[in-house]
């Protein structure tokens, strides 16, 4: 499902002393099949957008497509459950979530609400648990005595099995240790592939951003501040500056080798393995090789 | 956006009510409510009035604020008035209404028992508009601070209303939260029958009980990594002064007080 | 600065004690039942005053449990625990938490004042400081912070960054000689997770005291005198950040990572260039490829 801003604004509490301007005049598309990271500080309005996808708020100003789906200001959408089920959604700390007395039945009840067979659903969680990795023994338990990463792994199965075509995530690592935010993100990524689903990552994780998504969307103070390919954005290590966002460390990296040395290494998505031999000839060339 | 929620009506100010102990807003209004109930005449009633109204709008808290903390008595106030209309058949016939006869002693009455209610509410919400929900915890423990010789849990029940304050909001955030991860996993909270809408809260309340518990746990480890071992020896950083202004309005009280017993039938 | 610490160990310590400034485990064991695994197995360590070390391991390896023994919220089932030469039992514990400060990992759930100010003076006010003393720690501890012109606020007007920094300076205003931040940062965005380790660095440097920090956080590792590195309930290895760094594959095999600038250094020295030392940080390793380039 292609996704569209059109002008979108979005103001909390109108008319109130409170009155918050979150989202002001936003306007981009995502590609269907597309992995799309938004990246924004705290306040950003990151969350504010994100609550659009799924018609937990409908835009103050403007419109936003999501497939065949409208939300327009001003009008009621009679199709929300629809979306809902099209668009699934893990909020930050999704484990927080949980309520059911088993697993199985926590990752049952999103499909149960949209009306999936029984026979289906059965299908749907064994598929889930595993792409997230869930061991089968689990699913009887109860979701509160596993550990926090186990819960995670639970809350995200439960949206997986709405079997959504757009998957929105929420910072999903936060909180999680290294190794468990790159099984996590990897998994995400392996889904997306796999599924062709279309993913949508709110991430104040750069070196993410860089690694997984196709396309970056900034935001800064509610307003769309730069998009673009990973590669072009985060050439453009100024204007980040400017918004307090940093560079991935090995873009950030290679610039101070650059300033230093006179070395210019552009980053073009090699590994780190990659790098070192470019980096290496060129040290060793020494002066006379520039 | 939860945050905009103002605790207890509470509007900021540094008007004379604002300043007085809250010690002495709780005790003056204690006693206020008290001597309502001496009133019965017209002059009576008046002085009691004047002395509500005086008050109020001393605090400078606007008056659709005041209002706001009114309505829902207003429909209890009315209806206090009309049972007295038809209930009381004293005094003189004053208009038969489609068979409803209303008598003077009636209109009288409703009115007088509607105006008590008025001065009550009125009275009583203009101690939280003007003081802040820790003030007022405060100050009931310091109140109930003689309790403690027969073992009643004063400083613990403080304490447990001001953690209560703290977290309320942060409560507040949490509810708005998993109502919305729950609403994206097809959870309708606002259609559907009584029985529906009732098993669409169970998906909100486990989980809020749940993180409640976890904080509350937490919370207990903190508390105790900083030192907490209960009330004893304790000290306190916020503290409760008397000042010229209470003693001030003290001393109006008792006037009106000796005021309401001369002007008494 | 000098009052400051006399009037707290005037208070409360009574200066009987010897003073040995220093935390030690020896052997020490625990779980949490008699039947449950032990979490710990015959850990024994030592920490200095003024050392900042970190602590590091993947979840379940024991590095939380570490941090609630040291001050006498838990009690190990064997060995023992001594803080500035003070074994750690429940007689000792109030005194011993006086000088062990905790931060925590959920800026929410150790938010215990309705304000900046009240939350800051809880500490206090459990140890039965004065008033005046109070108010004076206060305002010291929120400007060593950088929290100052939030004294009246309310927790929930704060950002997570904020709400640490708040619980940091709670810890200081009872002046400890030992603080612990127990994956402190975890829960906070890039720019609180900043906040925070700028804090610790300026009040480590200005006040006498020794910092442990238990993180995930590879940056906040390389800043540390020295680490422990946990795995499966053992000290696995003990050593400075470039010692640690340096054995990237057996990090990794008890499912560790490597800093970015250790990776690399290894891939450059993969490739034939010879570095004189484990680099730590970006400076470090552009000073090494600068030497090399340079002599070329």
């Amino acid at each position: 499902m292609d996704i569209t801003f059109d002008q979108v604004s979005y103001v909390y509490q109108p008319g109130s002393p409170f009155e918050h301007r979150a989202l002001q005049d936003i306007s981009f598309s995502i590609q269907s099949g597309s992995f799309v990271a938004i990246i924004g500080h705290t306040g950003s309005g990151k969350s504010t957008l994100l609550q659009h996808l799924n018609g937990l708020v409908q835009p103050t100003e403007g419109r936003v497509n999501i497939g065949p789906y409208a939300l327009v200001s001003g009008e009621k959408n009679k199709h929300l459950r629809e979306l809902r089920e099209k668009v699934g959604v893990v909020f930050q700390y999704p484990e927080h979530q949980l309520f059911e007395e088993t697993v199985a039945k926590d990752i049952a009840f999103g499909p149960e609400n949209f009306g999936v067979e029984q026979k289906e659903i059965e299908d749907r969680i064994q598929q889930a648990a595993k792409a997230t990795k869930l061991s089968e023994d689990l699913l009887e338990r109860s979701p509160f005595d596993l550990s926090g990463g186990q819960m995670r792994r639970v809350a995200i199965s439960g949206v997986l099995a709405m079997n959504p075509e757009v998957l929105v995530l929420d910072e999903p690592t936060a909180g999680l240790d290294p190794s468990g935010q790159r099984e996590i993100m990897d998994m995400f990524h392996e889904l997306h592939k796999s599924k062709e689903l279309t993913t949508i990552l709110v991430t104040h994780s750069m070196e993410d951003a860089l690694k997984y998504a196709d396309h970056i969307v900034i935001l800064n103070h509610g307003e769309v501040y730069r998009e673009g390919t990973p590669l072009e954005i985060f050439k453009q290590r100024e204007a980040l500056e400017n918004v307090q966002l940093d560079v991935p460390e090995v873009i950030d990296f290679l610039a101070k080798v650059e300033e230093k040395m006179n070395i210019r290494l552009p980053y073009e998505g090699q590994s780190i393995a990659e790098l070192a031999k470019e980096l290496a000839r060129m040290v060793r060339g020494g002066r006379d090789h520039e | 956006m939860s945050s905009s929620m103002i605790i207890g009506q509470y509007v900021p100010g540094d008007s004379v009510v604002h300043r007085l102990d809250p010690r002495s807003k709780i005790a003056i209004i204690f006693f206020f409510v008290l001597i309502v109930f001496f009133a019965n005449s017209v002059m009576s009633y008046g002085l009691l009035a004047l002395f509500g109204i005086g008050a109020a709008a001393s605090s400078k808290v606007p008056l659709r604020y005041i209002m706001k903390g009114l309505t829902p008595v207003w429909f209890l106030i009315l209806f206090t008035f009309i049972l007295h209309l038809f209930v009381t058949k004293e005094g003189d016939l004053l208009f038969n209404l489609w068979g409803f006869k209303v008598y003077e002693e009636g209109v009288v009455q409703g009115a007088a028992i509607s105006l008590r209610f008025f001065l009550l509410i009125l009275v009583t919400s203009l101690l939280t508009l003007t003081t802040t929900p820790i003030e007022i915890t405060d100050a009931i423990e310091e109140l109930l601070g003689p309790l403690k010789k027969v073992r009643f849990p004063v400083h613990e029940l403080a304490l447990m209303m001001s953690i209560s304050l703290r977290f309320i909001p942060t409560l507040m955030q949490e509810t708005e939260k998993i109502s919305k991860a729950q609403a994206s996993r097809g959870v309708d909270f606002r259609t559907g029958s009584f029985k529906d809408r009732i098993k669409a809260v169970v998906p909100l309340l486990v989980p809020l009980f749940v993180s409640a518990f976890k904080r509350a746990e937490e919370l207990a480890m903190a508390m105790e990594a900083r030192g907490y071992r209960g009330g004893e020896g304790r000290t306190k950083l916020r503290e409760l002064k008397i000042g010229k202004l209470d003693y001030v309005m003290y001393g109006l009280f008792v006037v009106v007080v000796i005021g309401l017993f001369l002007t008494r039938n | 600065m000098l009052s400051y610490f006399l009037g707290n160990s005037e208070l409360s310590r009574g200066g009987t004690r010897m003073e040995k400034s220093q935390i030690e485990f020896r052997n020490v064991s625990f779980r949490y039942h008699d039947d449950a695994p032990w979490v710990l197995k015959n850990v024994s360590f030592t920490i200095d005053a003024d050392e900042w070390v970190a602590i590091i391991g993947h979840n379940g390896s024991g590095k939380s449990t570490i941090a609630k023994l040291m001050n006498g919220l838990l009690f190990p089932q064997e060995g023992e625990i001594y803080v500035s030469g003070q074994k750690v039992n429940p007689d000792t514990i109030w005194e011993i938490r006086e000088q062990v400060g905790m931060v925590f990992q959920n800026p929410d759930n150790q938010f215990v004042g309705t304000t900046v100010r009240d939350d800051v003076a809880f500490g206090m006010e459990n140890h039965g400081m004065s008033r005046e003393l109070m108010v004076e720690r206060i305002s010291e501890s929120l400007e060593a912070v950088g929290m100052e012109a939030y004294e009246r606020q309310e927790p929930h007007r704060l950002s997570g960054g904020q709400k640490q920094r708040v619980a940091i300076a709670s810890v200081l205003a009872v002046s400890p000689k030992y603080i612990i931040l127990d994956e402190a940062t975890a829960m906070l965005d890039p720019k609180g997770r900043k906040e925070i380790m700028q804090t610790i660095r300026d009040v480590q440097s200005k006040r006498n005291l020794a910092l442990i920090t238990i993180t995930h956080d590879l940056q906040e590792v390389t800043q540390a005198d020295r680490v422990i590195v946990m795995n499966q309930g053992k000290v696995w290895m003990q050593g400075s950040p470039r010692e640690i760094f340096s054995r990237k594959e057996q990090l990794i095999e008890i499912g560790l990572d490597t800093p970015f600038v250790s990776k690399l250094a290894d891939e450059l020295l993969n490739a034939g260039l010879s570095l004189s030392r484990e680099p730590l940080n970006h400076q470090e390793l552009l000073e090494e490829l600068w030497t090399l380039h340079s002599t070329k």
